[in-house]
């Protein structure tokens, strides 16, 4: 149980430094897990993964930019004591961190974890090395749905590593019927003052196109202008724009239905028998983490071999059972148990999941959607 | 022993100033003359930015919109100034009446919560101000407190306990801000009035003047140099605050600095930030200069 709970704790520093220094706040210790992970280090090498690492002629250290806790415990040890790199670990809190960190040069990292609309990014700002596949078999381990991907087409210059879903979290008891609907976030007073919605403005609009039954990558200037009263009108009805810490939110009775991405609320409802997650029935949006190689990487031959590690069945099972986040690896999925496999909140309905869409970055709108999002917040 | 003039030791003087201009100019000047070129400019791709002398930025960032949040900080800026003297003055007060042994301890305490980052704080007020924080609890407990009462006495017991709204409005922000910049506003007041000659509140006193005409005809003119700086040095970063808005405010809190911030991060509109903070920071100029503007003509006056 607290080996469960200090993982959930971890799980909700995820997406923002805020939220971890948070939980840092309200005192909850870290000290057991610093223990359980040294006593997992100790088997490492025999529970790691399967991949063999072959000696690279570089020297053997890796600097990894990655998210807040989105590593298995043992992942760095168990591919160190397979033969690779000593990796350091450094980390960030947002996409806007990484790229702005980056955009003005690469100050030694070898591997950085960006999502996917920032994968687009990126590449078109030609910030990516291409991937040399011949250096990844394993990824043979990915599921088909994800070898292709629009943001980057033939996994040119991107792995994928996690995936997620934005959809309604929502506390049981105070809701009278599943909101399966974006209306009862977007367009219904019926859970006035009791709704939190994301600050991201280019997240609003998209999933308000969804509401409207437009893809999230098909809006127009005058869509925008529809939403943008649409929004003013339902603010009223908001209690907050949450900065992505919207299952703490739920977690504390601040409101009752939230909009978040699967995994938080996964976490939440862990923690809390009476917290629902549901992918609305107008479908909603993908995002995708992804492991890239940056352009001026000091040793991209161990950062080749690194993404392949991390692409390992067993490594990967490790990672998920941490991170609990949904994993494009098919053979790191087939080794996780039911009750991770079978959950419709990290797993939604593959009908449900048809409808979702991947957001393309467009840099012509995105400055209109922030504007647009200034004027709901100031109005 | 009056202090040696610079004019006539100019190379030891030098010696000593090169480094903190060096420094000043390198980390200070320099980034902000790029973010000021980086305001004539319009982004080219998505990491470039070309600076083509354009003027579009500050069209964009002098529309009514950006102006309205603009004077919307600047409002909850100014009142939370003016909460900070209103509850800092007399705190300075004490501290400068306090006897001599507390008043070490008694600044500690007001400078105690810097030793905690802002971040934790900010935490730290949200779960006291939260429906189910312990402001809440308390109250609710108060509440059913007086119910109980009320049925003891043979009256109806009150209706069940609503959670007051504290967070999540435009009320938390102001207070978050105060509980921030309180340190900022009480330090130099209490400076100025510990250098404050007390005979002459004596005086006042002994010639016939009540407490409250002594403190508004003798302390508060001589504690004025004091009290601007307090009220310039919290009214600034008050106006530039970020982090509280964003964490405790609810859907109509934003201030400037959020809009700011947002355009450097995910509108990735850099040009039209440095824009914006640029008019910013014209704003604070003219604040500051008003300020020495007036401070001159006083002092002119006067002779």
């Amino acid at each position: 149980m607290k080996e469960f709970g200090n993982t959930g704790n971890l799980r909700l520093g995820r997406r923002s430094l805020l939220q971890s220094l948070g939980v840092a706040a309200i005192g909850i210790s870290f000290g057991g897990l610093a223990a359980c992970s040294k006593e997992a280090a100790k088997d490492a090498a025999k529970t790691g993964g399967t991949t063999k690492i072959a000696p690279t002629g570089e020297e053997p250290k890796l600097n990894f930019y990655n998210w807040d806790t989105y590593i298995g415990e043992t992942t760095l040890a168990d591919f160190k004591g397979a033969g690779g790199a000593d990796v350091n670990m450094t980390l960030f809190a947002s996409n806007d961190e990484l790229f702005a960190k980056l955009r003005a040069g690469n100050a030694g990292y070898d591997v950085i974890v960006p999502s996917n609309d920032f994968v687009e990014r990126m590449a078109g700002a030609d910030m990516l090395i291409p991937l040399d596949h011949a250096q990844i078999p394993n990824f043979q381990n990915i599921a088909p749905e994800y070898q292709d991907v629009a943001y980057d087409p033939k996994r040119k210059h991107s792995m994928p590593y996690t995936w997620l879903t934005l959809g309604i979290g929502y506390r049981k008891s105070k809701v009278k019927a599943v909101p399966d609907s974006w209306k009862v976030l977007f367009d219904s007073d019926e859970y006035k003052g009791r709704i939190a919605v994301l600050s991201e403005a280019g997240d609003m609009f998209r999933l308000y196109a969804k509401y409207l039954g437009k893809s999230v990558n098909g809006l127009t200037k005058d869509d925008i202008k529809l939403i943008e009263a649409m929004m003013i009108k339902q603010k009223p009805n908001f209690k907050a724009f949450h900065e992505d810490n919207g299952q703490d939110l739920l977690l504390k009775g601040e409101v009752d239905l939230v909009l978040e991405y699967n995994g938080d609320i996964a976490q939440a409802m862990a923690e809390d028998d009476d917290i629902g997650f549901v992918l609305p029935k107008e479908g909603s949006q993908f995002n995708s983490d992804n492991l890239c190689i940056p352009k001026g990487a000091p040793r991209p031959k161990n950062a080749h071999a690194f993404i392949n590690y991390l692409l390992d069945a067993e490594a990967g099972k490790k990672i998920t059972e941490t991170i609990l986040y949904p994993t494009p690896n098919a053979a790191a999925k087939a080794l996780m148990p039911d009750d991770y496999k079978n959950n419709p909140v990290i797993f939604p309905a593959a009908e449900l999941m048809a409808k979702c869409e991947y957001a393309k970055y467009n840099p012509e709108l995105q400055p209109l959607y922030e504007e647009a999002f200034t004027r709901v917040r100031a109005s | 022993m009056a202090l040696q003039d610079w004019k006539q030791h100019k190379r030891p003087f030098a010696a000593i100033a090169s480094g903190p201009l060096l420094w000043l100019f390198l980390f200070f000047l320099v980034p902000m003359t790029i973010v000021w070129l980086y305001s004539f400019g319009q982004n080219s791709g998505p990491a470039d930015i070309n600076i083509t002398g354009t003027l579009d930025n500050y069209k964009r960032a002098t529309e009514w919109l950006y102006l309205s949040i603009f004077g919307k900080s600047l409002a909850v800026a100014a009142l939370v100034t003016l909460i900070c003297l209103v509850i800092g003055f007399p705190v300075a007060m004490a501290i400068t009446f306090a006897p001599e042994k507390w008043r070490p301890w008694l600044l500690v305490a007001i400078m105690l919560p810097f030793w905690t980052n802002l971040l934790i704080r900010t935490y730290a007020l949200m779960m006291l101000m939260g429906s189910n924080g312990y402001a809440n609890q308390g109250l609710g407990a108060m509440w059913e407190g007086a119910s109980w009462l009320k049925t003891m006495v043979g009256l109806q017991p009150l209706e069940a306990w609503t959670p007051v709204q504290l967070l999540y409005n435009n009320f938390a922000v102001v207070l978050g801000l105060v509980y921030v910049h309180l340190p900022f506003m009480v330090l130099p007041l209490y400076s100025a009035l510990d250098r404050l000659d007390k005979s002459l509140i004596e005086a006042s006193l002994d010639l016939g003047a009540g407490h409250l005409k002594t403190l508004f005809t003798i302390v508060v003119p001589l504690a004025g140099p004091g009290i601007m700086a307090g009220v310039m040095i919290t009214l600034i970063p008050a106006l530039g605050a970020y982090l509280t808005p964003d964490l405790m405010g609810g859907t109509d809190s934003q201030m400037i600095a959020n809009v700011i911030e947002r355009q450097f991060k995910r509108a990735n509109d850099w040009p039209f930030g440095a824009a914006l903070s640029f008019l910013l920071i014209y704003a604070m100029f003219i604040l500051v200069a008003l300020q020495s503007l007036r401070g001159d003509r006083t002092k002119t006056g006067e002779r």
